[in-house]
């Protein structure tokens, strides 16, 4: 069985195609690379897969299931969480209060309009376990305009982890970060257990290939390469599309 | 009382929730007694008046400040069960019935607004329900068969709660002044539950909400829900206040001045509403005791708040107070360390 079933997908938008009959399996377990250069439609199929746009053809599943047609929200019932490119985090909040919200979206206590939140003690804790595995469980209380940006992108991946997904798309988490902040972000990657299967688009070749089993290689909405690691970097087509050779 | 909207977490020192205790204590104190320690009746009227545009405040607060979506239709369930209250007690019904009833044809009228409001957000959603607000307001001014028209409809009679008759201010003060409390309890209870922690989640970020696992749409369906129910509460309240209910109750104005209550309070706090009531009512009626434009007084007010309290009085006057208590503690050490440094060559 595979983690992630992507078939034939297709999307335009208007007269642009900017999904074109893409096929995708990811093993459960695996670490999935996908690159291409900007506008090759990595963002867009991230959205098709988590369903926040919804395919003209063509169908996603997730461990077996078929979830084309399941609302995006109920698919992070289902186990998939993701973080964004641009963070979308809620400004206002603490980096604790982030990452509760992340793990009451699971929970049926999100209909409860009695019960104090601040008392929910196994939320509190849960919430202090994500921070810590992300490095910042010192900074909990922290409201997040106090933040910086690489912090906040720590943020983003904590609170997908809070969610213990099944399957983790990760968008660009190495964006805007310095070359330390990359390497901290990069070991906390690899220590994600691999009962977790994780898809990641990613620009820094250097940092994200190591983490990386298998590499899909996007360009103009189509895949265009597709294999390991050593296939990709040594195949012509990824040297034209990168370097325009 | 004035929580920021979205900040429950931050730690207060002992002393803080104290102090704050003790303000809400002697506020309460204070609101009952009112009645006793005032002696013009006059006064009493425009206190209740207070606390029931306060209740109808706190309603639309909850959809403006907590769930960032700004109505321009309240007066209509305002209205709605105004109306439906005034109709039952014209024809010879009881209170309990009347008031029941008012109640569920307010929360049946806020599902239709909601249902068809939020199909949208932002511009659109505040053109959907000011369109409907209007649409109440012509039936109210039209179907003259049922509502008088113009003329509107009179209430003869107030409750008698526990054989306690409301007939007079004083009594009925207190029994707004109980509702009322009972309605900022009911605000802050909801705003810090996790039902109100994913409502401002949804204000803030509903893309980031949905890909959460929430259901941003019924997450604000719910809030609407529970906003039309205190608006409606407030309606009926206001029948039982001036006896009567003309479509100027529900016209475009008093859903106007909702808004002005709320947002010149402070959206998203909880005593914001019901400062920025007091602010409404007072100018309106006292005010206007004085100067025969008073709408003119009114704008200048508000126009006066956005420029300098954009943020709303409440939150803006705590901003300025701390600014204040921090240069005054800047200015002590500074001379305190001038003293010392003074001191220092002495030695």
């Amino acid at each position: 069985m595979t983690a992630l079933a992507v078939s034939n997908l297709c999307k335009s938008f208007g007269g642009l195609r900017v999904t074109s009959d893409i096929n995708l399996d990811v093993a459960p377990g695996e670490r999935r690379l996908i690159i291409g250069p900007n506008g090759a439609g990595k963002t867009t199929l991230f959205n098709l897969i988590t369903g926040e746009i919804t395919p003209d053809s063509g169908s996603v599943a997730l461990f077996g299931r078929d979830i084309t047609r399941t609302p995006s929200r109920k698919r992070s019932h289902l186990g998939m969480a993701r973080t964004y490119q641009i963070i979308t985090l809620f400004a206002h909040d603490t980096i604790e209060r982030n990452v509760m919200l992340a793990l009451l979206g699971l929970s049926p206590l999100r209909w409860n309009p009695l019960l104090p939140l601040d008392r929910q003690r196994h939320l509190v804790e849960q919430a202090h376990v994500a921070l810590n595995r992300v490095g910042l469980g010192h900074i909990a209380a922290r409201p997040l305009a106090q933040t910086s940006y690489g912090e906040r992108r720590r943020v983003e991946i904590a609170m997908a982890l809070a969610q213990n997904p099944k399957l983790l798309l990760l968008d660009e988490p190495f964006a805007g970060l310095s070359i330390d902040e990359r390497q901290d972000v990069r070991k906390l990657l690899a220590a994600i257990p691999r009962d977790v299967t994780i898809v990641m688009i990613e620009h820094d070749m250097d940092t994200a290939l190591d983490l990386a089993d298998r590499i899909t290689l996007l360009h103009f909405g189509e895949v265009i390469v597709e294999g390991t690691r050593a296939e990709v970097v040594a195949d012509p087509r990824t040297r034209e599309v990168y370097l325009g050779e | 009382m004035s929580s920021p909207a979205a900040s429950p977490v931050t730690s207060q020192s002992a002393g803080g929730v104290v102090a704050r205790r003790a303000a809400i204590a002697i506020a309460v104190l204070a609101l009952i007694a009112v009645p006793y320690a005032v002696q013009q009746v006059y006064y009493v009227n425009i206190a209740s008046q207070i606390l029931l545009y306060a209740v109808f405040a706190l309603g639309l607060d909850v959809l403006v400040g907590y769930a960032g979506l700004v109505s321009l239709g309240h007066a209509g369930l305002f209205g709605v069960a105004g109306y439906v209250v005034a109709y039952l007690l014209a024809a010879g019904h009881g209170h309990a019935f009347a008031i029941l009833a008012g109640l569920a044809a307010g929360l049946v009228g806020t599902a239709g607004f909601a249902a068809l409001a939020l199909r949208a957000t932002g511009i659109s959603f505040i053109m959907i329900t000011l369109a409907l607000g209007e649409i109440i307001w012509g039936l109210a001014y039209r179907w003259i068969s049922i509502t008088g028209g113009d003329n509107g409809i009179s209430v003869s009679t107030r409750p008698a709660p526990f054989g306690l008759s409301l007939d007079s201010p004083r009594t009925f003060y207190v029994a707004t002044l109980i509702v009322f409390l009972l309605a900022v309890v009911s605000v802050r209870i909801f705003v810090r539950s996790p039902f109100g922690a994913a409502l401002c989640g949804t204000r803030d970020q509903p893309r980031r909400m949905n890909a959460l696992g929430y259901h941003v749409w019924m997450i604000r369906f719910w809030a609407f829900m529970f906003s039309g129910l205190l608006t409606s509460v407030a309606g009926i309240l206001f029948v039982y206040y001036t006896e009567f209910i003309s479509p100027q109750a529900l016209a475009l104005t008093a859903s106007a001045e909702g808004l002005l209550m709320v947002i010149s309070g402070g959206a998203g706090t909880l005593l914001g509403p019901v400062v920025g009531a007091a602010l409404v009512v007072i100018v309106k009626n006292v005010v206007s005791a004085y100067i025969t434009r008073w709408n003119f007084m009114l704008g200048a007010i508000f126009v006066a708040i956005v420029v300098f309290m954009p943020e709303g009085l409440v939150p803006g006057a705590v901003r300025l107070t701390r600014l204040a208590w921090r240069s005054a503690s800047r200015q002590k050490g500074a001379t305190k360390s001038a003293a010392a440094s003074a001191a220092r060559p002495q030695s």
